[in-house]
């Protein structure tokens, strides 16, 4: 086992990090930007060092920078996280070539998993059902046109190089398409640096489910269950839950049989996860492969007791999984609300500031990992994601019922947040009684169109 | 006898950072010196990584830009500031 760990990251998932190691007995560096001086996870953490100016680019994104820090503080091993760094190949490599391990996947892993085109080839020839789409790339709208006379409108299209919901758009017809091709690609180039994109049949009315999987160095790959990530917004997630209220026994038992199988194609190491779309019908299709720890890992943590952060953190240090996915015993029913600094009332445009007042929610079946505290001052350079809020129950009835609790019982102001909304989907009948696809909060927002354009 | 010039200040609506360019290897929008239309993008504010696009609210002439790109800024800073055509 490592003796210290780097944590390359800030907010809620550098505090999970380091609590897993204080758990371990590992010493941790926290590393911070001049933005995060009076952050939690500096206070936290065994050391911390300052890596550099606010902007993300300059400090969390600067690798040489915490290469260098790695060493000089003599960790051994670099946890990333999610974002940032998290899936980055020259990150992990630079880990490598200067001799620090990188709790993660392996670079190949990172370098499939990140090409979706690739990612979406070997699983097809490994017999995994992919969503019809385009061989390769699209290179000119002339060659888009052709290809949805093939497999049909609507369809979407996507960044070979996205991920996390970022670079896509739909289109319903072709006069879309004519319009969306080149914004799509810009939009490709400016968030990815890769303007290359490929074109899918949109899939109506899917559910989003993932399964959660953990490899180790010694040929070991298992499932930990599936997560519903269905309740989005913008392809952002917004409430995941574990078990899915759709899965029936045999179609679980399948996808999860194909997650397992898509990852020993890839020969994954440490946590990943392989992300489904399911049709109405109960067809399922490969979407992507993330290969970090996600946002939604603790509904996974809290329905199989498995502490997942800490597994990537053995699994790293050369230690067997030590269980099948047979001896995963999963029990009860987990939900997570991400709770952002939001306004739900404003188009949900972000609301930095200083947190005056802060009561944070407690009691049995809940859990909540953030990084807020009465007095800390949310900055503008980061995320807007807050705190995940987690309940548990025996029944997926009785978690809502502590959800709805335990969001009554959270005061955060003046900044505004994403509480209010989440109370409004657990008084909803269709949330309720689990009947709901990826559309389901525009009921909610009927103006509100996919795209990201802010005026 | 010079005709009374009408000056237009154009604040940040919030806190965010100031970016002049769409990125970084691509020229800023608007210049010193520049004529702006009304509702022309002059910049971009990112707010924990939302962009909102920071539109001329006249037409006229850019006579002063206050603000470097890349700065953090407060709601009610004044980038930029407009003489009115």
């Amino acid at each position: 086992m490592f003796s210290k760990v780097l944590v390359a990251n800030r907010g809620e998932i550098a505090l999970r990090i380091i609590r897993a190691c204080r758990e371990m007995g590992v010493r941790t560096v926290a590393v911070y930007s001049e933005a995060d001086a009076q952050s939690l996870h500096r206070k936290l953490a065994d050391e911390a060092i300052c890596i550099g100016p606010p902007m993300s680019a300059k400090s969390y994104l600067n690798i040489e920078r915490l290469i260098q820090t790695a060493l000089e503080t003599h960790a051994e091993a670099v946890h990333p996280g999610y974002g940032y760094l998290a899936e980055n190949e020259s990150f992990a490599r630079a880990c490598e070539k200067a001799g620090v391990c990188f709790i993660g996947p392996s670079p190949r892993n990172l370098r499939l998993a990140g090409d979706k085109i690739a990612a979406k080839k070997l699983m097809k020839a490994a017999g995994i059902p992919v969503i019809p789409s385009s061989e390769d790339g699209v290179g000119d709208v002339e060659a888009a046109g052709l290809l949805c006379q093939k497999i049909g409108f609507p369809v979407v299209i996507k960044a070979a190089g996205g991920g996390g919901g970022r670079g896509i758009r739909a289109c319903e017809n072709n006069s879309d398409l004519l319009e969306e091709f080149p914004v799509a690609r810009l939009e490709a180039r400016t968030a990815f640096g890769n303007d290359e994109v490929y074109i899918e049949k949109l899939i109506e009315k899917p559910r989003h489910i993932e399964f959660q999987i953990l490899g180790d160095h010694h040929g070991n790959i298992i499932h930990l269950g599936e997560r519903e990530c269905t309740i989005q917004r913008r392809y952002q997630k917004l409430i995941e839950e574990s078990p899915s209220p759709f899965l029936t026994a045999s179609l679980r038992e399948a996808m999860g049989k194909a997650a397992v199988h898509a990852m020993r194609a890839l020969d994954y190491v440490n946590a990943g996860t392989v992300e489904f779309l399911v049709d109405s019908e109960g067809r399922f299709y490969f979407m992507e492969i993330n290969s970090r720890i996600q946002v939604e890992h603790p509904v996974t943590e809290l329905t199989t007791g498995i502490d997942l952060v800490k597994a990537q953190i053995r699994i790293a240090s050369g230690e067997a999984l030590g269980y099948t996915s047979q001896d995963i015993q999963r029990r009860g029913w987990a939900i997570e609300c991400r709770i952002n600094a939001e306004d739900p009332d404003n188009g949900f445009f972000p609301s930095p500031g200083k947190v005056e007042t802060y009561h944070a929610p407690g009691g049995f079946g809940v859990r909540l990992d953030t990084h807020l505290y009465k007095g800390y001052d949310l900055p503008i350079f980061y995320d807007s994601l807050i705190a995940k809020l987690i309940t548990y129950d025996l029944t997926r009835e009785g978690a809502v019922r502590v959800m709805k609790r335990a969001l009554q019982e959270f005061r955060i102001a003046p900044v505004k947040t994403t509480i209010p909304f989440y109370l409004q989907i657990m008084d909803d009948p269709d949330f309720i009684q689990g009947r709901f696809d990826t559309g389901y909060v525009k009921k909610f927002l009927p103006d509100e169109t996919d795209d990201d354009d802010v005026e | 006898m010079s005709d009374a010039k009408k000056l237009v200040e154009v604040k940040a609506p919030m806190s965010g950072i100031f970016y002049r360019r769409p990125s970084p290897d691509e020229p800023a929008y608007v210049a010193v010196g520049d004529s702006v239309k009304k509702k022309q993008i002059l910049a971009l504010l990112e707010t924990m990584k939302v962009f909102q696009k920071v539109k001329s609210p006249v037409s006229g002439r850019i006579v002063e830009i206050l603000v470097e790109n890349e700065t953090p800024l407060k709601d009610e800073d004044v980038m930029f500031v407009i003489e009115v055509s």
